[in-house]
């Protein structure tokens, strides 16, 4: 530790602490404009410069390491002047437009020229102006304001792990770019867009739509990954206009995937907005109490074998526990919502979440990925795996498709055989880690995949009373809320493949669009409960309109089995309601209601079928003190190649389906068009 | 890394001693240098002499003396183009080494002699290192990147006089603006020889932007009873 003083307030920090940390420790606040905590260094915009004393001149304190008895200076002539002189520099080649900038209102240079720019300018030449570049569908640029801070090219190349952006030519005439002009191949594009401290990167799809003072900001939860990444939705009257990623240290950071951060354009398109019936084959408008009145026609007298219930990928946990509980009390035990077959079984918890935690990634020391590709599943977490390897020390290996994950990771082979290989790249690790992803447990041998890969982490000493290496890296944001809650075929109950081809006779499908509906039995009575007209809503024969997660107070647990609720930001479209008082409000028509009249009282209900719902965000550090695994068979394994979970990154639910960007970035990166040349 | 300048003379030391080397010069100046003299010289050349070698002594001696001889000399940038010159007054008695340098507001810096008689356009002279600085500038840091471009544009127009007074302090502030607040030195560099031109030929640069307007002021407009 070293002990310094800044502006007369001692304070002690960690050697090899920047003086720029130093003095946000002492409670004073540098203006910067290239520095950024979870980036390198670059000490380039010279903003930071601050006074040490016996130091010939001013010093950049981002850059500059502290030492013992260091005295600093914050608030003297001589830093005063250095920064007008840098903010001067900085403006007279920047063009005034901020009342037409998108950043105007949350722009770092127009905040700090507040404190340091001058009344008019003494720069009588010609102004730079840059050409604009293409940095594809998701981020717009405007390269004259660009003050050459470096942050995105730090970003791209350290973080996201494509070292595409640079910069081309010197001096003033220096640009910042791709150089051969193409789409960003990251997922983590729209990142750039937070971290550029000026206008100069803006989110494309969101241009001249709003000023931030007239947005209205609500914490909320992404479902578009397990990652389970904390968001902030601004929106304006009924409308979500953008969503920003929110800090969360153990979870995304700073940082937002693409498909979370711009698919919120499919929120305003398809969707439900009253009750349909089908009527003679065809949909018609109905009534609420037209639609309860259909189904619980068709309920009447049906066994409760003879009915079933599938929770889909985005479903808040209240909704499916209401759901659980109006199948509980119809007498059916067929409950599922594993719609892509994943072999995955409730019970132990460590079966089935990410147990070394996304912050633990930091600490593991060799990782093995089986069937999985986090970088289209997860891209976020991908940062972290990638963050790690940054830091030396860790050797990443996978199983499945060659894939390129942004580092370098060792591809072993196709199929699940190739995990013994894995035993040479994990052995010796004193903390490693198995993640296993959907690809390779929605498979007909998926259970033995789960036990091979279970045994693998034992083998490897991975599961220890300090240590669970043992990971399941999902795609659905609702799944590990699922398996929490049970939902899932009671004694006797029917899975998914068993209800289909006729196996129940009337099927409730909440927000359940991601399996093949044409296998539902032609006779079978489908109601579909969700936002959007997407492949359930479209078999349906009674279709009740929900509310997608920006409208609902939602609890979301997220693949680590981490416990957060967000908050509704705009109200449902139409006569679309929240999905656990829909519902509560049918089973009242069954004259059997459900026992819950506020979203307290399912939120207790929750707590009561699962302890885990109780805590919200709080993780604790788990270890393995139980070595037997699930009750697959590790032998079985076949011999098939795994494939891949998320085969398009950027179509994966009825939201971004729906979503215009999304589609814009598919036919960018998943399915490009290639010109006669190439 | 050691520049040849250093591995050549280490020879000579280790021949002739520490103590040897040491004596040349002043105290704290002490050893020999390599002075390149270069311009309005009829002689150019480069020379290994003894520090603190008087300025016009190094010129006479070594590189046959200023074009039109001493009388005609206009000034010198003593330690290559990142220094501010110094004009000939200070020539006259000036000591070829660090701190007497230093004294006078320029340095020894490479010691890179650039000599220009009276025949230059001074302005026009630094007006090119301006430029030379603006080229070089890699564009890291702000205040070189943005800083460099300005100085080289009012330079331009310092030359041809287009400009207003003021703007000469406007100018030096900027110049002050860069010097110290740069990651590497270059920003120094391209600040100093402006620093120089405005400190010691400030007359001239006013009077440029004095012909300037007189050669473009109104004339009185003709009356048609006239």
């Amino acid at each position: 530790m070293a002990k310094l003083t800044v502006d007369g307030t001692e304070v002690e920090v960690p050697n090899g602490a920047s003086v720029l940390q130093a003095c946000e420790a002492a409670g004073v606040e540098i203006p910067r404009f290239c520095y950024h905590e979870r980036l390198s260094v670059a000490g380039n915009c010279r903003m930071c410069l601050v006074e040490v004393e016996k130091a010939p001149k001013p010093v950049a304190s981002c850059a500059y390491p502290v030492a013992d008895g260091m005295v600093v200076k914050t608030d003297t002539a001589v830093v005063r002047q250095a920064r007008r002189g840098v903010m001067e520099f900085l403006l007279i080649n920047h063009p005034l437009d901020c009342p037409i900038c998108d950043q105007g209102g949350e722009c770092d240079l127009q905040d700090q020229a507040y404190s340091y720019g001058m009344d008019h300018s003494r720069f009588a030449e010609n102004k730079r102006a840059v050409k604009d570049k293409y940095l594809g569908p998701l981020v717009k640029t405007f390269m004259t304001r660009c003050i050459h801070c470096t942050r995105c090219i730090r970003f791209s190349s350290e973080v996201a792990g494509v070292a595409e952006m640079g910069a081309t030519s010197r001096g003033e005439n220096m640009e910042v770019g791709t150089y051969i002009e193409k789409a960003l191949t990251t997922e983590l594009s729209g990142n750039l867009i937070d971290i550029c401290p000026v206008g100069a990167l803006l989110n494309k799809p969101y241009s001249f739509t709003a000023r931030p003072w007239e947005l209205r900001k609500t914490d909320s939860v992404d479902v578009h990954d397990a990652l389970g990444s904390n968001i902030r939705v601004d929106a304006r009257g009924s409308e979500v206009l953008r969503i920003l990623p929110r800090t969360n240290e153990d979870v995304n950071e700073e940082w937002l995937g693409d498909k979370s951060r711009f698919s919120h354009d499919g929120l305003k398109r398809r969707r439900l907005d009253k009750p349909w019936v089908r009527q003679d084959g065809k949909l018609r408008p109905a009534s609420w109490p037209e639609a309860f009145g259909a189904i619980a026609a068709k309920l009447k007298d049906l066994p409760g074998e003879r009915i079933g219930a599938v929770a889909g990928d985005l479903c808040d946990a209240e909704s499916m526990v209401a759901l659980k509980d109006l199948m509980a009390s119809l007498g059916s035990q067929n409950l599922d919502c594993r719609q892509d077959g994943a072999a995955l079984e409730g019970g132990r918890r460590d079966f089935y979440t990410f147990n070394t935690t996304v912050a633990g990634i930091e600490d593991a020391d060799a990782i093995l990925l089986v069937g999985s590709n986090p970088r289209r599943e997860a891209p976020v977490l991908n940062a972290r795996i990638r963050k790690r390897l940054n830091q030396g020390g860790c050797p990443v290996a996978y199983v499945g498709q060659p894939a390129d994950l942004t580092y370098a990771a060792r591809h072993l082979g196709d199929g699940v055989a190739a995990m013994e290989d894995a035993a040479e790249v994990l052995r010796g690790a004193k903390r490693p880690m198995v993640i296993v992803g959907q690809g390779a447990l929605r498979r007909p041998d998926g259970a033995a995949v789960l036990a091979a890969a279970w045994a693998l982490a034992a083998s490897v000493g991975a599961l220890t009373p300090e240590w669970h290496g043992f990971n399941v890296l999902h795609t659905a944001a609702a799944r590990v809320g699922a398996l929490d809650l049970g939902f899932l075929p009671g004694p006797g109950g029917k899975a998914l493949p068993a209800m289909l081809g006729g196996g129940v006779d009337l099927l409730w499908l909440l927000g359940a669009d991601e399996f093949d509906t044409a296998a539902i039995g032609a006779d079978t009575f489908v109601v579909y409960q969700g936002h959007h007209g997407d492949r359930g809503a479209a078999r349906a024969d009674v279709i009740l309109p929900g509310a997608a997660y920006t409208e609902k107070g939602g609890t979301y647990v997220n693949t680590e089995g981490r416990v957060q609720r967000g908050y509704v930001s705009v109200q449902p479209p139409g006569e679309a309601r929240e999905d656990w008082a829909i519902l509560r409000a049918f089973s009242a028509v069954l004259g059997k209601p459900l026992p819950y009249d506020s979203i307290q009282d399912v939120r207790d209900r929750l707590a009561a079928v699962n302890p885990v719902f109780k805590t919200l965000q709080d993780l604790p550090h788990r270890g393995c003190t139980d070595q037997a695994g699930p009750s697959g068979d590790p032998a079985g394994v076949g011999r098939e190649p795994l494939q891949p979970a998320v085969p398009n990154y950027y179509q994966t639910n009825a939201i971004n389906r729906a979503s215009a960007t999304m589609a814009e970035c598919t036919r960018t990166y998943a399915a490009p068009v290639l010109q006669a040349a190439e | 890394m050691n520049n040849v300048e250093t591995i050549a003379v280490v020879p000579t030391i280790l021949r002739r001693g520490g103590a040897w080397f040491s004596a040349l010069g002043r105290p704290k100046n002490a050893g020999t240098k390599i002075f390149c003299i270069s311009g309005h010289v009829n002689k150019p050349c480069n020379v290994e002499e003894e520090l603190g070698i008087p300025l016009r002594e190094l010129i006479d001696t070594y590189a046959g003396g200023v074009r039109g001889g001493w009388d005609n000399l206009l000034a010198v940038i003593p330690g290559g183009s990142s220094v501010p010159l110094i004009p000939k007054d200070i020539c006259d008695t000036v000591l070829m080494d660090f701190d007497s340098l230093r004294d006078v507001k320029s340095g020894l810096g490479t010691a890179g002699v650039i000599v220009m008689d009276k025949s230059t356009d001074v302005i026009r002279a630094i007006d090119r290192l301006a430029q030379f600085y603006k080229h070089e500038s890699c564009g890291q840091c702000t205040p070189c990147r943005e800083g460099t471009g300005w100085m080289m544009r009012v330079m331009h127009r310092m030359v041809q006089g287009r400009a207003e007074v003021e703007e000469i302090d406007t100018l030096e502030k900027v110049t002050k603006q860069v010097e110290g607040h740069t990651i590497c030195a270059l920003g120094d560099a391209a600040a100093w020889p402006i620093q120089g031109l405005i400190r010691h030929f400030r007359p001239v640069m006013e009077e440029r932007i004095a012909q300037y307007k007189a050669a473009r002021a109104p004339r009185p407009m003709p009356m048609a009873a006239e």
